[in-house]
Order: C-alpha cells, then structure tokens, then sequence
C-alpha cells in the first residue's frame, strides 16, 4: 500500500508541467506564483522559512554566550535532577552540562539547516543522475533502453516500498555513528523519489509535441533530451526538494534520537540536542522541547510552502 | 513519379499487460494498408472521424512512429527503412505543423530559438546572422512581425502561435509539409486565415501538402485530392471535386449528409444518412469491410471480404463491393438500422434538426467550418491584418 500510495504521488507530481492547458496566456510558473501570493499557507510557510534561514546565517553572532563552554558547569546536576531552567541570564536555561540552551538553540540552527539541505541534495543529485538516465534512457534508447529503464525503476521501487527510517537506519547501522552518516542515511532515503519523480517528469514531457516537433526538425536526441525535456522537467523536482527538506530535517533528528548521529559534538545540532535532552526529560522536559519545538516549526514551514506550491502547480486542486 | 507514395502503410501499436513483466495482448491497428500518392504542388486532403488514424498516419510518412509494414517513398526515398543517421538529415525534406500550436512550441525557446534551432541542425545559414535574416522573411511571409524573434510562445495569440508553427516548417524549405488538423484547435474566425495563409503560401513558394482535418469543409476549399479514412484505411479517394459531386462509399455520403450547404436549394434536395452506432475500436475492427457495422447498405458478403480500393472511373476510387448497385439504385439500404433521407423526400422538421448528431461525432464543427470556408475569402484580407496587430 506504502508503495502505491508514495508513487502514484510522486506520479502526480510529475505529470504536472506536461499540461498544455495553460492557454490563458501566463506561463506555467508564472501563474503558480501568482496563486501562491494569494495562498496563506505559502505565505506562512515562507516567513518560517525566512526567519529559520536568518536565524541559520547570524545565529552565531547574535548568540550571547558560548554554546560549548560549560559555564555554569557547577549549578546543574544531572544525577541529581537539579536543572536549572530559563532566567534572567540564560532565557532558555541551561543545559545538561551547564551550557547555555538559547546560544545552543541560535547556533544549532545552522547546522540543522545544513544537515537538512545537505540531506536533501544527496538525495537529489543522486537521484536526479538515476532519474536523468532512466528517462534519457527510454527517451533514446529503444529496446535496450527500456530494460536499463525498467531495472532501474524495479531497483527504486523496492527501495520506495521500505519504510524510510528503516532504511535510513539500516544505511546509518553500517556507517556508524557521525552527523555524516546521518546525513548520508537521509539522503539516500530520497534517492528513490527523486529518481522516480525526474523521470516520470521527462516521460511526461517525452510525449508532447514540442519534443515530436524538434525530432521532425532533424535534432539529435540527445540535443532534445538536454536542451528541452530536461530544462521542462524541473519543476516538480523544485516542489519535491522543498518537501523533501522537511523530512530531512525531521528523519535526521530521529536518526539522532536513535542515537546514531554525533553523541556530542563540539556543534550543537537541534537533532543532537533532542535526543541529548531526551534522558532529563523527566526532571526538565523544557530541555527537550525548545530543540523539538524548533525542528517540527521548521519541518512544518517547508511542508507548507512545498505543499502550497504543489497546489499551485496542480490543475486539480485549483478552485 | 509523384513525390509522396505510400504503399501498403500499416501502423499497429502494440497493446501491453502485465504488473511485472509486459505482455503484448493485442494490437491497435490505427493505420491498416494505406496506400496513396501526393503529387508535387498539389496538396492531399485526408479525412476521417476522430481516432481513424489520421495523426498516426501523418506521423508514420515523418517515422516519428515506426511504420510497421509497407514503404513511404518521398522522391525515390523510402523514409520508413531509412537508417536513424541519414534520417535525421533527410528530416529536413518532410515538415509537420501540429494540431495543437501551443503544445507543439517549448515554452521555454523564444521564437528565434525555436525556428534556427532546425537550420543550424542541417547547416542552413553560415551563422546566427544569417539564419536570423532568412528567419525575418519567412516571418514576413507567414504575417507576424519582425520583433517576434525575442518572444515567447506564450506571448502569442493562437493563431499567430499556428503561424510559427508554419515558419518553423518552412524555414527548411521542405519538400513536403504535413498538416495535421492545422485548424481544428483555432477559434472559427481564425480557421479561415490559416487555411488561407496556407493556401498562399503554397501559390508563391509551390509547396506540397498533405493536410489532415476531421471533417470534410476545410480541406474542400483547399485540396486537389481527398482521401477519406475510416478505422485506418482509405474507403474513397477522388479528385475534389469529383468528391463533392459525387461521393460513392456509404462512409462518404454520411458525411458529406453532415455538411450543411450554403445555397438552400441544394440544401433542401440535399441526402441525408443517419449512422447508427459508434466507431468500432481500432484494437478490435470488424472482420470484411470495416465499415459493414454501421453501413445501411451491408449485405452478407460485406461481413466475410474486405473490398479493395479500387478505381471507379476517371480516379475515382472506392473500396466497396456494392459502389454500382448503390449508385444505380438496385441496392437499397436495409431498414431500421440507419435511415436514409433520399433528396427531394420531405424530411420531418425535428428529425432533420437532430440529424447530424449520430451521422458523424464531429458533425457541430463540420457544420461551423462549413460556414467558415463558404465566408473564407471575403474575410480573409481585413481578418489577417486583425491578427497580426492585435498583439502591437
Ligand atoms: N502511441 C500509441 N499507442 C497505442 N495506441 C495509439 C498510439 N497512438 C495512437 N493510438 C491509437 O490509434 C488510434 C488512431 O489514433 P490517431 O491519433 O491516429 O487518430 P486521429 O484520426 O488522429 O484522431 P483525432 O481526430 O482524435 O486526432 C486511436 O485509437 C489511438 O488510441
Ligand atoms: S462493402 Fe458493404 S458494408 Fe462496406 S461500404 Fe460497401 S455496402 Fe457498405
Ligand atoms: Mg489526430
């Protein structure tokens, strides 16, 4: 069920910029812009995005203390559950070790937001390489073509059909622990779907006119796959990696939480920090949930602008 | 020799099944025998309902599908046995405007792009000047103004959009330009400049059409020779006007019962033959003359042989068995099936008014373009200047 349901939406999303339909007059991306301003959802989800990505670039300078020295190493005891919690000095309180949680949260941004778009780029170039040769592949390739598209396409089904964090946690088992294995772990998550996605998008655009048009002009096709399906196969791709930032930054942190990334780094991590707060939840839940709040406020702003875009973009579920 | 000959053309898309490895269950045999010839400067007409495999044909003279069977020689070269290399530079002899002018523009070339993209790829023009300065006169010849060249599709109004499609084609100075339904997807008012645009284009530059349409108004104004198609082969073929005067396959006449006639005279004697039931589907034809299921005329015989197309007197052809017996009267159509309004008979006002529906799916436009081409050349001059400044 997983299977048809994650496909036929990856599908969807890629029949999307093969319509024609559009004969109003603007552009495909035009028009999906003009929607998205009246949208609220694409309104909210881009101020969360643009706070978290400031937040991300001068978390550093504007973070009052050290978020590695153990300042206040002697006011907090973790074996005893004393904690000490948000005051004057510390707005957040502190942590564990007796560092200061609100420097931790402003520097732990950046490196949230690293691990989701790194995350999410491994996934896409992987996965729009195997999409590119999938769809380039049936596009050219005749017979033999559509067996090296057809044992690729198995190949990502399977992996589609596994729960990701399975998966992800299967990948992060064999690397051992690091914020590169769970990097790593998350990215190959989305290989699958934006390799289906890519090239379900070319096959789309494979079929149109344009393209029966630019063969009966003489063009190589490899010419037209490059210069003029790829180019137009792009769009969903856009919509996925903006969804697809969200499920990275929250499977990383529940890889974190596993306890496969980094124990403590030197860097604070929303993740890391998570699952490092997760053992004096008891005694200090409001440890663990500055870090969650973070995370899910963060996931969700990606979610709503990916989804809102998705809308604008679909035929169907315009009003 | 003419310049197009297809002999014994057949298309057939394979039907596939499976979940994890295809199957072929069946095929569609969209296009099934067609042979034909198109001779240089004229222009050939082919007809036929949605989905008797009009485009699949015109697709197959281009190979943009594989031809099954039977050979497509454009001037002594056989275009569907072509080796994919020479093909691709042989292309630029055989040019396509589509049906749908939007969906056949990359919305993401401007007009330029689009239309030197072709010429660079067979080495016309030494450079981007060059090629810029010829695409200039061709614009000029099709009616869109010079400053198009940075446009985008989109900027474009549907009919101008055809007439790129138009400059895309003629830029190459192809032998033969196949029009695959050029006007079916224009608003009414626009139909007649581009069938008319076509028609001067091809007076001042001798080109050769093949033009594909669903009904039988637009290609009259413009063809020499019309083909008739139904389920993938031709039933009737004849000079224009032989056509018109008088159509001999059963297929024909209904659908020319479905064009009204301008002159109310003719009008009022005019035959009128209702078909019954639907086009069969192409995957699952009837066996013996395709047409035996909805003909009022279908004798025993007509379910066991397929006729051929054969010569009827003067290049008038037709594939049916009975053409000498229905034309003389001694075969009169058989009953309720389908009813046949001979001339003079008065017809029931209501029926005649619910009349074209079941005759033919397409019978509303037929009627509209009717109108259009009977109109075409009064209108022709003041409409192409309206097209081409309302965009300014
Ligand atoms: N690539 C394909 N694979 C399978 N079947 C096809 C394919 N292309 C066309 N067909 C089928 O072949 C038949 C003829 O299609 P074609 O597009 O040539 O009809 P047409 O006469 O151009 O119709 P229309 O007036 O609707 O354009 C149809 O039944 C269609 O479904
Ligand atoms: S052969 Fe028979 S069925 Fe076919 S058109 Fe002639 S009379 Fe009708
Ligand atoms: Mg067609």
């Amino acid at each position: 069920m997983s299977l048809t349901t994650t496909a036929s939406k990856i599908d969807r999303l890629a029949q999307l910029t093969a319509r024609t339909e559009t004969a109003s007059g603007a552009s495909l991306w035009r028009e999906a812009m003009r929607r998205m301003r009246a949208s609220k959802m694409a309104i909210i989800g881009a101020v969360i995005i643009a706070g978290f990505v400031l937040l991300a670039v001068i978390g550093p300078w504007i973070a009052p203390y050290s978020p590695t020295d153990q300042t206040w190493r002697g006011e907090v005891f973790s074996n005893r559950g004393e904690f000490v919690g948000a005051r004057a000095e510390n707005w957040f309180g502190l942590d564990h070790l007796g560092r200061d949680l609100f420097s931790r949260m402003l520097v732990g941004a950046r490196q949230t937001l690293l691990v989701g778009v790194v995350s999410m780029l491994i996934g896409l170039l992987i996965g729009a390489f195997v999409g590119i040769v999938s769809g380039a592949a049936v596009t050219l390739g005749g017979k033999t073509g559509r067996r090296i598209d057809d044992a690729i396409m198995r190949v990502t089904d399977i992996l589609l059909a596994l729960p990701s964090l399975l998966l992800a946690v299967s990948v992060a088992a064999v690397m051992g622990q690091s914020l590169t294995t769970v990097m790593i772990a998350v990215g190959v998550v989305q290989i699958p779907v934006f390799a289906r996605l890519l090239r379900g998008s070319m096959l789309a655009q494979g079929g149109s006119d344009y393209v029966l048009a630019a063969r009966s002009l003489g063009i190589r096709k490899r010419r037209i796959v490059l210069t003029q399906i790829l180019p137009n196969s792009l769009s969903p791709v856009i919509v996925q990696a903006t969804l697809s930032l969200a499920t990275a930054i929250i499977e990383a942190a529940a890889l974190s939480y596993l306890g496969l990334g980094n124990p403590d780094p030197a860097v604070p991590e929303w993740g890391v920090m998570l699952s490092a707060a997760q053992r004096f939840f008891d005694n200090e839940p409001m440890m663990s949930m500055y870090p969650a709040v973070g995370i899910v406020i963060t996931a969700l702003g990606f979610t709503l602008l990916g989804e809102a875009m998705r809308e604008a973009l679909d035929p169907k579920l315009r009003g | 020799m003419s310049l197009l000959e297809l002999d014994g053309v057949k298309v057939h898309f394979p039907v596939k099944k499976g979940i994890l490895f295809d199957r072929t269950v069946g095929h569609v045999y969209a296009v099934d025998g067609i042979s034909l010839k198109v001779e240089a400067g004229q222009t050939y007409g082919l007809v036929g309902e949605s989905g008797c495999g009009k485009t699949t044909l015109g697709r197959a003279v281009l190979r943009l599908v594989d031809v099954t069977d039977g050979s497509v020689v454009l001037d002594g070269t056989d275009v569907a046995k072509l080796p994919e290399k020479e093909l691709r530079s042989f292309r630029r002899r055989l040019q396509m405007v589509f049906q749908d002018p939007l969906g056949s523009l990359n919305p993401r070339q401007n007009i330029e792009s689009i239309l030197s993209e072709g010429m660079a790829a067979h080495g016309i023009g030494a450079n981007q000047e060059e090629r810029r300065e010829r695409i200039r006169e061709i614009l000029a010849k099709v009616g869109l103004p010079a400053n198009a060249l940075s446009r985008y599709p989109h900027e474009f109004s549907g009919g101008q959009r055809q007439r790129i499609g138009i400059a895309r084609a003629l830029v190459l100075e192809p032998d033969l330009i196949i029009c695959d339904e050029p006007v079916s997807a224009l608003d009414v008012s626009i139909q007649a400049q581009v069938i008319n645009l076509l028609e001067e284009l091809q007076e001042s530059m001798g080109l050769t059409y093949l033009v594909i349409a669903h009904d039988l108004a637009v290609v009259r104004h413009i063809s020499d020779v019309i083909g008739v198609m139904y389920l993938g082969s031709l039933v009737e073929e004849a000079p224009s006007d032989s056509l018109y005067e008088e159509p001999l396959h059963p297929y024909t006449r209904a659908l020319m019962s479905a064009v009204p006639v301008p002159d109310p005279e003719v009008e009022e004697r005019r035959e009128r033959i209702l078909l019954h039931g639907d086009l069969p589907s192409p995957a699952n034809p009837p066996a013996g003359c395709r047409f035996h299921t909805r003909c009022p005329w279908a004798q025993p015989k007509c379910s066991e042989e397929r006729p051929e197309l054969t010569d009827a007197g003067g290049g008038h052809k037709v594939a049916c068995h009975f053409t000498r017996e229905i034309q003389d009267g001694t075969l009169t159509p058989a009953g309720s099936d389908a009813v046949v309004i001979p001339a003079q008979a008065e017809a029931p006002a209501e029926e005649t008014a619910k009349e074209p529906e079941p005759a033919a799916p397409e019978s509303g436009e037929a009627a509209e373009s009717g109108d259009t081409s009977a109109t075409a050349s009064e209108d022709v001059s003041e409409d192409v200047s309206e097209d081409v400044s309302e965009d300014k």
